[in-house]
């Protein structure tokens, strides 16, 4: 199976504190990964290294190797903008644009120079498409993005992303700030994307985990314990760490 | 109901009561400011029609002649050639502070800022005076110095600080996620900077917009010192002319309280006060209808 993500011997360090220790991974194209483990352990760190937005926090250090479809990224001349159309991310809380749906979705393909109206009515009508958002609405495309739901709005950042074309999305546990059936609507477009996408997201939820991911990783403490095939995961965890996590037997 | 808790709801109706108290005073005296000044001001169009105060630019008081035009016309060009330096430059200096500056720079950078409101406007007029006049007359080869760019460019700077502090308090509460979806979209820095978090706060902008425009249309010491004080309708930026504040201000001592001439300054500061509020709502108005529309 082809891998698109490998990192080897990473390293992480806010300043002094390290919260990355040594991370070893592969990840299969086209499949959903779930990455779980307690509070503070490093989950969201390390999703963040993949699309390097840690650029943005001053005192970050980082040492060893990400390779995203076969380069480099901390290569001295990786184009980041590049990296970050190809690898999208939808965070924790939904942080829709102060604009109307449409202009979210647009403004994607408007910064990397897209004008022409037809072309992003298109992508505008494919991207809620493809976040199984176009029914709900396709009639209020110019209203403002603030007006929708928690879930609606959501889903609406998972279209944005869309819009630029990425192969790999990276979610931080997008549904934690939703209601239980906006969380289902989320799961199920998780399973209509894996076709086209290759998925990490973030869990605090072990059912998520299980039900909708293919590979689950397991971190503690600022290392990555365990990954393997989510089934054997759950029914026979290789690491005496996981096996306490998961049985719920853990602080 | 227990006894603690009609305290408790009395003690709120207090509270509430204080605030209401507190609104109502507020437009009362704003009221009884706007009364004041047109009873005392609208005797003018006893003795003046109201086309030749406001469309005529001959004042000459001592031939009953109340055209305020150049004054009206001085006010409104300092004040918008005053936003239109300053308030550029105010915005960019405020991202900066608030988005560019490392936390050191920052920590000194903001009560600097606010130490500059503190400086008297004389003082301004007095560097107006000695360094910008004559800079004026030396680099744009006029004779004087005087005039409405003078007095435009002390204003832009003086209103620097007011734009600033209050755009910067803006910009630094746009949610920090809306900037990292941007990025994560692959936006650069600036990119997301104007998409995003400009548009973001930009009524708090506005906010610090409208206050240093108001510092600037009712500016007195400041532009009196540099604007040449001449009642003569400007056709250039370079030559002496006069504002509304800065005209009542020099005349002000020598006219006789109740006279047409004293009325007709009561009227100017009417203007002067009617203009600055048009001006406001109309920024407000423009900014709204952005806002809606982006
Ligand atoms: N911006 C930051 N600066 C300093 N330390 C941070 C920062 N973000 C996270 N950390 C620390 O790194 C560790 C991992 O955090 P995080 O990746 O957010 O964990 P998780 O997402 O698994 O809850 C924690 O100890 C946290 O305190
Ligand atoms: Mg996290």
């Amino acid at each position: 199976m082809e891998q698109v993500i490998t990192a080897q011997n990473l390293c992480l360090f806010y300043g002094k504190h390290q919260a990355l220790k040594n991370i070893n991974i592969t990840m299969p194209r086209n499949k959903i990964m779930a990455f779980v483990g307690p509070s503070g352990c490093g989950k969201s760190t390390f999703l963040r290294t993949l699309n390097r937005m840690n650029d943005l926090i001053e005192g970050v250090k980082i040492t060893g190797q990400v390779n995203i479809a076969g380069q480099d990224i901390y290569a001295p001349r990786t184009d980041v903008v590049e990296l970050r159309k190809k690898v999208g991310m939808v965070f924790q809380r939904p942080n829709p644009f102060q604009m109307s749906i449409y202009d979210n979705i647009a403004y994607g393909p408007r910064i990397h120079g897209e004008t022409k109206k037809s072309v992003l009515d298109q992508l505008v009508e494919e991207s809620l498409r493809g976040a199984a958002l176009w029914d709900e609405v396709k009639d209020r495309l110019h209203s403002s993005a603030l007006g929708m739901s928690g879930g609606q709005q959501q889903r609406l950042c998972i279209a944005r992303l869309l819009a630029v074309k990425p192969d790999i999305l990276l979610m931080d546990e997008p549904c934690s700030a939703l209601d239980p059936i906006s969380t289902m609507r989320v799961e199920e477009l998780l399973g209509e994307l894996k076709d086209k996408y290759t998925i990490i997201i973030v869990t605090h939820n072990m059912q998520q985990a299980a039900r909708s991911s293919d590979y689950t990783a397991f971190f503690l403490l600022g290392e990555m314990v365990e990954c393997r095939e989510t089934n054997t995961m759950f029914t026979n965890p290789q690491d005496k760490r996981t096996e306490d996590y998961i049985t719920g037997r853990f602080g | 109901m227990n006894t603690y808790n009609q305290a408790r709801l009395k003690a709120d109706r207090c509270v509430r009561g204080v605030f209401v108290l507190a609104a109502c005073i507020l437009t009362l005296i704003i009221v009884a400011l706007l009364f004041f000044m047109s009873q005392q001001g609208l005797l003018t169009f006893k003795d003046v029609s109201v086309g030749e105060f406001f469309f005529s630019s001959v004042w000459n008081p001592d031939n009953n002649q109340f055209g305020a035009l150049s004054f009206i016309i001085g006010s409104l060009a300092v004040t918008v050639l005053a936003i239109a330096i300053g308030g550029p430059l105010g915005v960019v200096g405020a991202l900066f502070m608030a988005k560019l500056a490392p936390a050191w720079m920052r920590a000194i950078l903001k009560p600097a800022v606010n130490l500059y409101m503190a400086i008297p406007s004389v003082v301004y007029g007095f560097v107006g005076l000695t360094v910008v006049v004559p800079w004026v007359r030396e680099t744009f080869g006029v004779t004087g110095g005087f005039g409405i760019f003078t007095a435009a460019s002390i204003l832009a700077i003086m209103i620097l600080p007011t734009v600033i502090s209050i755009a910067s308090d803006a910009l630094g509460t746009v949610p920090a996620m809306l900037e990292e979806g941007s990025v994560a979209l692959g936006a650069t820095y600036w990119q997301t900077m104007w998409h995003i978090v400009l548009p973001t706060a930009l009524p708090g902008i506005v906010t610090g917009i409208v206050l240093g425009m108001a510092r600037a249309i009712g500016e007195t010491m400041a532009v009196q010192m540099v604007i040449g004080n001449t009642p003569q309708l400007a056709t250039s930026l370079f030559m002496p002319t006069s504002t509304l504040p800065s005209e009542i201000v020099v005349e002000m001592g020598n006219t006789p309280f109740g006279s047409t001439w004293g009325n007709s300054l009561f009227l100017m500061a009417l203007v002067l006060l009617l203009l600055s509020l048009l001006m406001i709502v109309l920024v407000r108005y423009i900014s709204s209808r952005k806002a809606v529309r982006v």
